[in-house]
């Protein structure tokens, strides 16, 4: 693959336009107006596909069911009225979209995942989100509470038909150690709109996953924030998109606090006419910020023609006490010279396609650090593959 | 059996001011059990013969021919010469990240063979060959090339050359960035290949040095896309004392 590295002065060139990481947020849903399409934060994104999600469209009774295996010491389960209504917002997050708005206001329950401080959780906690009627437009609000030096793996798995919009708060405790994975599996037909908002406790640990290959539109904001020095975040990103899907992943590093780090990886294949992804790497130091680390890296690999890879890192500083900040972004098809070395030991052209993607996704996948779910995401990989690369008649 | 015979080869490259020609038509025959060495200045196209052989979809063969034992090798694709049992040892071996030297391996005998190798021996076969070119055991698990040293990456294509044993092997400057201590390993290596009597090895060279270990039965100078001498080994200490100016000078002039 062709790689480009660019110098952290080039990404502040793309700041030249005015920032959009300063939003003034609000719960009022009145505060909020309907995106029209042209605002920076929707530019890319298929209004229209989105079945009104974005704007007004009525938060139906759920058809998409939620199950989930609850560990020892852990606490999960849907709740209502205020203690519900107590859980919006522990991430810190104040609504700079009219949708989110919208769900914290008008979604009458939530689940929670409670994990008490000091509790170490082995086994994954696994939520299971199924669809079952795409033609349901619905919403949901999901609260993680995870403790002080607590410990735990949630993942969340969407699968089947859903059109759904989604709200996840994640508060990480001081000296916790967090993943939180979120898999899109989706049926075609899937639409899914998701905010994830983390606040990181002070000397926390936290990495955030978002796995998606399925879905007509899938569009993720993974943010994060601090709650003290010392937190550090991981953000990973795998999706492989197929023709005429519109997969889109947005992350927001806010280092609002000294000596914070975070690093963002995300990794995408391209295939099939229309196939569309994006992703939006929004990093902001504060002048708070001194002595913070921060890096992110997007590479997508196109395997056939027509289809497009939008890739926008964006780091605005405020000041100038840093450690290290970079970024990389690379489109590239397949490199020719890796394919001639691979055949020129006897693999046929295919084969080393397929080795290739696989290289290109392994180092990932090991680092999500799930060993239940490696596997899965493997063959996931390979049954995307054999939709186009190693189609019995593919050329 | 194994004879590679080239015939007239002529190559060219797309530049942005059109075709460039490189080779100016190549004749060379490597019979059975073989060991020819190239030699040439930089830039008089040896590794354009090597890639063309190999088949990099870089460069256009514009005329001659290339067969193995016979068969008409530039109608081949490039897994297919590979199949057939060429092999080219390159002077930049390529990276591939998150694919493991081993998986790679595997995945190359299997397609050589046409069968996967037998796990047990495999294991042993492999672990044999890294152990002999002073390779460490956890090569086996790092991705192909990636962070090697160069010499690693040189030791790592002699460590393929022995393990898919091919008919012919094209080996463009694998002594190149070498200490004396890795050329012999490196050397003998390519040694225990030809060992089996009816191997050729196409070995191309700048340095006389790799030829106290690896003995070519026959020297070809290599100027401007062309052979322009050919001769026993006792050309190649010729060069060592005069170097190719005096063919650089016969080329131009032509
Ligand atoms: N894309 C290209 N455009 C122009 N010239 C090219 C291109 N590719 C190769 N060449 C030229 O072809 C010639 C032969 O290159 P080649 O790599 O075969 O030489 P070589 O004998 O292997 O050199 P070295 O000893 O440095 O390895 C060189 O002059 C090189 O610049
Ligand atoms: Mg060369």
């Amino acid at each position: 693959m062709t790689v480009t590295t660019d110098s952290v002065r080039s990404a502040l060139e793309v700041d030249k336009v005015e920032s959009h990481l300063h939003p003034a947020g609000s719960f009022e849903v009145a505060d909020h107006e309907a995106p029209t399409g042209r605002e920076e934060i929707w530019r890319f994104t298929p209004l229209k596909r989105l079945k009104g999600l974005h704007a007004d469209a009525e938060f139906m009774r759920s058809a998409t069911s939620c199950t989930w295996n609850t560990p020892a010491g852990v606490r999960i389960e849907g709740v209502s009225g205020d203690e519900a209504r107590s859980l919006r917002g522990i991430s810190g997050l104040v609504p700079n979209t009219r949708w989110a708005a919208r769900v914290l206001a008008e979604v009458p329950s939530s689940l929670l995942i409670d994990v008490p401080a000091d509790t170490e959780v082995a086994e994954p906690i696994v939520v299971d989100l199924d669809g079952e009627d795409v033609s349901v437009t619905e919403a949901g609000h999901v609260a993680m509470r995870f403790g002080a030096h607590s410990k735990a793996i949630v993942v969340l798995n969407h699968t089947g038909s859903s059109t759904i919009a989604a709200v996840v708060e994640i508060a990480v405790g001081d000296g916790a150690d967090v993943s939180v994975v979120s898999i899109q599996d989706w049926a075609d037909d899937a639409v899914h709109l998701s905010h994830h908002q983390a606040r990181v406790g002070r000397d926390a640990t936290y990495k955030h996953a978002a796995i998606s290959f399925g879905g007509d539109v899938v569009r993720m904001d993974a943010n994060v924030t601090y709650d003290g020095p010392g937190g550090s975040a991981e953000l990973l990103g795998l999706y492989f998109a197929d023709a005429g899907q519109h997969i889109e992943h947005r992350i927001f590093a806010d280092h609002n606090a000294p000596r914070t780090k975070s690093h963002a990886v995300y990794k995408g294949a391209l295939q099939g006419e229309k196939a569309h992804t994006v992703w939006v790497g929004n990093v902001l130091i504060r002048k708070v910020a001194e002595g913070i680390e921060t890096y992110e890296e997007n590479r997508n690999l196109v395997l056939t023609d027509g289809c497009q890879a939008d890739s926008i890192p964006n780091l605005e500083i405020e000041t100038g006490e840093i450690e290290g900040a970079g970024h990389a972004s690379a489109t590239a098809r397949f490199d020719d010279e890796q394919l001639f070395y691979l055949q020129s030991r006897g693999i046929s052209e295919q084969e080393a396609q397929r080795l290739v993607v696989h290289g290109f996704f392994n180092d990932l996948i090991r680092q999500v650090g799930v060993p239940s779910i490696e596997d899965r995401l493997m063959k996931t990989v390979e049954a995307e593959l054999a939709k186009n690369v190693l189609r019995e008649d593919a050329s | 059996m194994s004879k590679l015979e080239i015939n007239d080869l002529r190559v060219s490259v797309d530049t942005e001011d059109g075709p460039k020609e490189i080779l100016k038509g190549v004749t060379l025959t490597i019979n059975d059990g073989e060991t020819h060495a190239i030699m040439g200045p930089n830039g008089s196209g040896k590794s354009t013969l090597a890639y063309s052989i190999a088949g990099h979809p870089k460069y256009t063969i514009t005329g001659g021919t290339v067969t193995l034992d016979g068969d008409d090798v530039l109608a081949m694709t490039v897994d297919e010469r590979a199949r057939a049992g060429l092999f080219l040892a390159m002077q930049y071996p390529v990276e591939v990240p998150g694919v493991s030297v081993s998986n790679f391996l595997r995945t190359a005998k299997t397609a050589i063979d046409g069968e996967a190798p037998k796990l047990r021996t495999w294991v042993k076969d492999v672990n044999g060959v890294l152990e002999q070119l002073n390779l460490d055991p956890t090569f086996a698990s790092r991705s192909v090339n990636e962070g090697f040293s160069g010499g690693e990456k040189k030791r790592h294509e002699i460590a393929q050359l022995e393990l898919l044993d091919p008919k012919v092997a094209v080996l463009d400057e694998t002594d190149s960035g070498l200490d004396i201590d890795a050329l012999k390993i490196v050397s003998e290596g390519v040694n225990r290949f030809k060992a089996d009597g009816d191997k050729g090895v196409l070995l191309i060279t700048h340095y006389t040095r790799i030829l106290r270990y690896i003995k070519p039965d026959f020297v070809h100078v290599f100027v401007d896309g062309r052979v322009a001498e050919e001769g026993g080994p006792e050309l190649a200490d010729q060069l060592e004392s005069e170097g190719y100016d005096k063919y650089v000078k016969a080329a131009a002039a032509s």
